[in-house]
């Protein structure tokens, strides 16, 4: 009965968060374009489905996955498992310290990442309009790669304290230097899966590990140095995905070549 | 069953630094077990409803705004898109208030309720605009067919320049606030849009033109906030 309710409490909730985008969808289907919409039970049944399954997905998420995530989060950044006291402060360099927080980022970060439902929307139609030439599973494991890498290093500089937008233009200039070399086809894809990799799964455990981290380490201020890590796992794909591109190209190209050899 | 293979690595990493960094058992794992079920069973709807629901109705659209050829309309509904799937984003509403606290405690605003609410909703109208700005810039893209990368790049050196001037407080939640833009409901729609646009207007590519707008949502907010900071 409990459970009942709550999720039907998520269910309001997502629908609220739906009705404008319906809203302005059926605004301008009517009033704009004047037709009717194409198999118009499917789309409603369609609506129907998306609104019901993020319904279950978050109410999931929020009884069984955030609490345990959280909770290792907390635990892991906490001084007594840390090893810092007053007397140790000093010893906040040594970066070895902090090797199962930087192995518990990568690992969250790559498993949030392959979950996450906005990328598997992208993924699919990307495979669909490369003609299968883009899988989805390698999209997916990439940019799950380059959000693993980038919220590692986000949490390596919580830890080091240096400051975030010499990280981030760094990311713009290889980015920079990767769009003139990759394919041209996979440019604007890499860039969106950027924008993807960060919403329903990934970012409250990762808001959670940012915040553990700059409240416990000395000398780090959560409300300037908790921010940030969502920044890195948006960066850090955009590169993976082109990286991607250019080591499949090079491998048809390879294997293009010892074809014509034999 | 996908659903079960894209939940897998989630629970293998939290079995495993449960079990064996903490060496402790898993509290209440039936109720682990049963919320990942529902997560299961929600990700199986999500993605069926996707392809018949969402992914239609978005080339649907784009393909008769693309056919009755009003370039004004399809900019409306364009900024109508990205502005009325933002203002009312949950990770939105969570990071402007949290930007608010940030600014009373930095002594940037007055540290009463009315000024943080105030300027926690400046905040997310100027992210809203924004967003719906970047629809409307990506959509004029696709029909003009300019190569992506010189938009970004140019977005890019406005995020380093913007960074010189902006007060430090406001650079870390202006750097989230472009990944928290893109909700679940609007990666979808605003894919199939520029997918659908791409292909429905001649010499177009769906691939080399299709995507991006995404890209553009994301980062357009970097840009404004980073304002909005210097401006308050």
């Amino acid at each position: 009965m409990n459970w009942l309710m709550e999720f039907l409490d998520t269910l309001q909730a997502t629908v609220v968060d739906v009705l404008p985008i319906a809203a302005i969808l059926l605004g301008f289907q009517l009033f704009v374009l004047r037709k009717n919409i194409r198999n118009l039970k499917q789309v409603l049944i369609g609506f129907g489905l998306v609104l019901l399954g993020l319904a279950f997905f978050l109410e999931g998420l929020e009884q069984a996955l955030f609490p345990l995530g959280k909770l290792m989060a907390e635990q892991l950044t906490a001084p007594e498992f840390l090893g810092i006291s007053e007397a140790t402060a000093e010893r906040e360099s040594d970066w070895s310290h902090y090797l199962w927080v930087y192995l518990f980022a990568f690992a969250i970060g790559l498993s949030t990442t392959i979950a996450e439902p906005s990328l598997i929307a992208v993924a699919i139609k990307a495979n669909q309009v490369s003609g299968g030439a883009v899988g989805t599973w390698g999209l997916r494991i990439a940019v799950a790669l380059g959000v693993a890498i980038g919220i590692s290093l986000g949490a390596y500089r919580i830890v080091s304290g240096t400051p975030l937008h010499y990280y981030i233009i760094t990311g713009y200039i290889i980015v920079l230097i990767q769009t003139v070399f990759c394919p041209k086809s996979i440019i604007a894809l890499a860039y969106d899966s950027g924008g993807v990799t960060t919403s329903t799964v990934t970012v409250p455990l990762v808001a959670a590990l940012g915040l553990g981290l700059s409240s416990t380490i000395p000398g780090r201020n959560p409300m300037l140095d908790g921010f940030g890590l969502i920044a890195f796992a948006s960066l850090f794909p955009i590169m993976s995905v082109m990286g991607y591109a250019q080591i499949s190209e090079w491998l048809a190209k390879r294997a293009k070549k010892t074809r014509v050899r034999d | 069953m996908d659903s079960i293979r894209d939940l897998a690595p989630i629970i293998v990493v939290i079995a495993c630094f449960q079990l064996l960094v903490f060496r402790q058992p898993i509290p209440d794992l039936g109720g682990l077990l049963f919320g990942t079920l529902q997560v299961v069973i929600g990700l199986t709807l999500f993605i069926q409803g996707l392809k018949i629901g969402l992914f239609p109705i978005g080339e649907s659209m784009a393909h008769d705004f693309a056919s009755k050829g009003s370039i004004l309309w399809l900019i409306l509904f364009a900024f109508a898109l990205g502005f009325g799937t933002t203002i009312a984003e949950p990770a939105l509403i969570a990071i402007s208030d949290e930007a608010a606290r940030v600014a009373a405690a930095g002594g940037m605003i007055q540290q009463a309720p009315e000024k943080m609410k105030a300027y926690a909703d400046g905040l997310r109208l100027t992210v809203a605009i924004s967003v719906g700005l970047a629809i409307v810039i990506g959509v004029i893209r696709i029909i003009k067919g300019w190569p992506v990368q010189y938009l970004i790049m140019g977005g890019y050196a406005g995020v380093v320049i913007m960074t010189g001037f902006a007060p430090p407080e406001i650079i870390g939640i202006a750097y989230d606030s472009g990944g928290v833009t893109t909700s679940t409901i609007t990666v979808p729609l605003v894919t199939a849009l520029g997918v659908g646009l791409a292909s429905s207007i001649r010499g177009r590519n769906p691939m080399t033109d299709g995507f991006g707008l995404i890209a553009f949502a994301s980062l357009t907010p970097m840009i404004f906030v980073m304002a909005y900071g210097m401006l308050l």
